[in-house]
């Protein structure tokens, strides 16, 4: 019925495009970008949601202690103006003076002290926890001076707080809590929340007080309105008849034929988003049973022709991933990674010798790109195995994930858009809730890796790790995920590879 | 009457009450209710302190009938995934799906029961048989696919109306035609079969022969009596589009309750599935039961049967 359902919907697309006359565009002339996406955050507070959508929101409306610089990859003075590690474990930071947030209370210390150890206190419940777990507290050392605690040595500390750890007004959140936070969510980012409407998305306004010589810049757009649109027809439709102004996520097929749309702007870019399949190595439901051997889950990964489905499915920008995490992140390599080149026959011959020689059922878990989910199907398919396809929202399968429900999950990170392996594979692999095989060895080597000060040392541990990863199978890489963005030409955007759409850098021509 | 009305309402009520078990067990049947609660990383005693606070530690028939006493008073718990009251997201989408219901079922009366007329009318001629074609397209295109043609021509190419939302009473003009056409086929056959049996019957006979104009025979004295059936289908078709607007509400981005139910099946959000199931199924038999009446009133033989 999907497939009916797309192919029909993909034909009426294409036709669409092919004869439609110059999108009218309503929205430069009221200063009001509005951009759509097909999924919300199940809550707008950052640490309460790990959907990329959430991670944008939280960009354009907060501000982090340091800001690393997307060109140069070099760290900046956010709301920190400077940090110094007095040893391994404890970072010393000095908060700027003079930041107010949207409701007009100064930023100060006591706000970053706050932060801090809220998001690491149990009664927080944040999901996003790998990206606040290595903080073991903060405290206020000085007027303006804030001591982290570390659990342990922790050298991408600086990457993660220019990063996924904004900073909330003490005050406020005291006073509504989290519940009231997330109706109406109060930061000093470039952008204010004005509204939170479930179901139907976000409203956010300029900040004009927003502070003079943030490295983000003064906002542009007066007004940003994040929709939530699911069906990617009507989103596309939208588009072209300028009730939306910036879609992304775009397929290929479609952004093919746009490209051809007067008034429209295609713009393809990778991403550090890598689609993997992960498997319940531990084999915690019947359909999982087969994955506790290591033969059937390199079957799988020999199964699979990733390149045919980059040429034909994902399209430009997309590159095959060996390893376990983003090839430009630091402490990612697939140096001495062993490989799985497309090879159905030794997919059957593997699967013959761990005592499936007429293949088995079992359940893949997917919430979006469901196409991709289905090639993969199909593939399975050609060297016996059936699959069947359960497709949820992000947070039932995360659910049912890390319950040990799904056999087969189709997972895709962005990492947080943090360029260290340890958003990655850390997440993956380290004994925390989304991890599926729990290999102490793979456990110990990570925790190692995360935690030595010795570059050298890292690389050479990450390398070990990610081999090991490969070599027992328990995830198979596709490839990441390149984003096709389209937005009116009446907008001047850029495209970051860490997935970022930062709006309060975009103006109007 | 009185016995009849009495009589329907005893089954319009025990259907009802089935239905509010079967949602009651759905939530149940979703696995260990505290540990849904409670969320993916919570500790053991975590789990018990929510299962005692919740009552879910309780025999299930008193859990059952502290359920229906709160629902009754329109009160069904939070929501897994907003953080709201389930009474509040079906309150505030509620009005979406009402007025699109009410639109569709209007817009397919206006349109079906002329048709009906005229293909009985002229039964067995071509207008009949552009009548019946008419109504069968509408059932045939799927309404996504008829949705989104809409939106192509209306939207994207003659720019008359807006895609999707619910901003303005422009919004619901495609998906109501959308909606409003599938039932058109149901409506226009039964008035067509009413008008044929009521056309060829003595009374009719006799107003014509009196000499009276066709039209006052057709409109005043067939078209009274075919209807009646219609008044039942029509409440039916109104449930009907209640809940069948799912898709639509999909396609057009409009935040009803279908989309609501829609949501809440693919997050697991199960006391959202539970309410929308329960008041969907509730409107469906008080509206059955309203038909019923209605039609024995103006049917006298309906009681007796």
């Amino acid at each position: 019925m999907k497939t009916v359902y797309s192919s029909i919907a993909g034909l009426l697309a294409v036709i669409a495009i092919a004869g439609a006359p110059a999108a009218a565009l309503a929205s430069k002339s009221n200063d009001t970008l509005v951009y759509a996406s097909d999924s919300e955050p199940e809550n707008v507070s950052p640490y309460h949601n790990n959907l990329r959508e959430g991670v944008i929101i939280a960009r354009n409306v907060f501000d982090n202690l340091i800001y690393r610089d997307p060109a140069t990859g070099k760290y900046m003075p956010q709301l920190a103006t400077h940090w110094t590690w007095v040893d391994p474990t404890t970072l010393d930071l000095t908060i700027r003076q003079g930041v107010t947030f949207h409701n007009g209370d100064p930023l100060t210390a006591d706000d970053v002290v706050f932060t801090l150890n809220y998001v690491v206190s149990p009664d927080a419940k944040v999901v996003t926890k790998q990206n606040v777990d290595w903080i073991k507290s903060a405290e206020k050392i000085g007027n303006d001076k804030v001591r982290i605690h570390l659990v342990g040595p922790f050298p991408a500390a600086i990457e993660y707080l220019a990063g996924p750890i904004p900073i909330y007004p003490a005050n406020y959140f005291k006073k509504v809590g989290l519940d009231g936070f997330s109706k109406a969510p109060i930061g000093s980012g470039p952008y204010k929340i004005t509204a939170v409407i479930p179901g139907k998305g976000v409203k956010m306004e300029k900040n004009t007080h927003y502070w003079k010589g943030s490295p983000l810049g003064q906002p542009s757009i007066g007004k940003l309105d994040f929709r939530v649109i699911p069906d990617a027809e009507t989103r596309l439709a939208e588009l072209m008849t300028g009730g939306v102004d910036w879609i992304w996520r775009v397929p290929k097929d479609q952004a093919t034929q746009l490209k051809s749309a007067p008034n429209i702007t295609v713009l393809s870019a990778e991403t550090m988003r890598v689609g993997f399949l992960q498997f319940d190595a531990l084999g915690r439901t019947p359909g999982a049973v087969p994955f506790k051997d290591p033969r059937v889950r390199q079957a799988v990964s020999y199964a699979i022709d990733r390149k045919a489905m980059i040429d034909n499915l994902v399209g430009g920008g997309a590159r095959i991933m060996h390893s376990a995490c983003f090839i430009d992140q630091f402490g990612c390599t697939d140096e001495g990674v062993p490989r799985y080149d497309y090879n159905p026959a030794k997919a059957k011959e593997l699967l013959k010798e761990a005592g499936y020689p007429n293949g088995f059922k079992t359940e893949i878990y997917a919430y979006r790109e469901r196409e991709y989910a289905e090639a993969v199907i199909g593939y399975l398919r050609a060297v016996g195995i059936d699959a069947h396809l359960n497709y949820l929202k992000y947070a039932a399968m995360r659910d049912a994930h890390r319950a040990g429900k799904t056999p087969i999950t189709f997972q895709t990170w962005g990492s947080f858009s943090v360029a260290d392996a340890s958003a990655f594979t850390g997440v993956w692999f380290k004994g925390d809730a989304d991890d599926s095989s729990h290999d102490t060895e793979i456990q110990t080597l990570l925790k190692e890796a995360d935690t030595s000060v010795d570059t050298d040392k890292r690389l050479k541990t990450y390398q070990k790790a990610l081999k090991l990863i490969a070599e027992k199978a328990y995830l198979f890489p596709l490839f990441s995920y390149p984003a096709n963005y389209a937005f009116t030409s009446d907008l001047v955007f850029t495209a970051q590879p860490d997935e970022l759409p930062r709006f309060y850098a975009a103006h109007w021509k | 009457m009185l016995s009849f009305t009495s009589q329907r309402l005893a089954v319009a009520l025990s259907v009802a009450l089935t239905v509010s078990i079967v949602a009651f067990l759905l939530l149940h049947l979703s696995g260990d209710l505290a540990t849904a609660i409670a969320g993916p990383e919570a500790t053991a005693a975590q789990i018990a302190e929510i299962r005692h606070q919740f009552g879910l530690d309780r025999p299930m028939t008193l859990q059952y009938l502290d359920w229906l006493w709160r629902a009754l008073h329109f009160d069904f718990g939070n929501s897994f995934y907003y953080r709201d009251t389930v009474t509040s997201l079906v309150a505030s989408r509620m009005p979406v799906t009402m007025t699109l219901g009410a639109i569709s079922l209007m817009l397919a009366l206006v349109i079906a029961i002329p048709l009906g007329v005229l293909a009985a009318v002229y039964s067995g001629t071509i207008v009949d048989r552009l009548a019946l074609g008419f109504c069968v397209l509408g059932q045939a295109v799927p309404a996504f696919c008829l949705g989104l043609g809409l939106i192509i021509v209306f939207a994207v190419h003659l720019h008359w109306l807006p895609v999707s939302g619910t901003a303005s009473w422009k919004n619901y003009i495609m998906p109501s035609v959308a909606l409003g056409w599938y039932a058109v086929p149901a409506v226009m056959r039964l008035s067509r079969n009413g008008m044929l049996e009521v056309l060829s019957s003595d009374y009719i006979r006799t107003a014509r022969a009196k000499g009276l104009r066709p039209t006052v025979v057709i409109l005043k004295h067939a078209l009274r009596n075919a209807i009646i059936p219609v008044v039942a289908l029509a409440a039916v078709q109104f449930g009907f589009m209640l809940g069948g607007s799912i898709v639509i509400e999909a396609v057009f981005n409009m935040q009803g309750l279908g989309y609501l139910a829609w949501e809440a099946i693919a997050r697991n959000d199960f006391p959202v599935v539970q309410a929308v199931v329960l008041i969907l199924a509730v409107i469906y038999v008080a509206l059955t039961f309203l038909a019923d009446v209605a039609n024995a009133f103006l049917d006298p033989r309906i009681r007796l049967a």
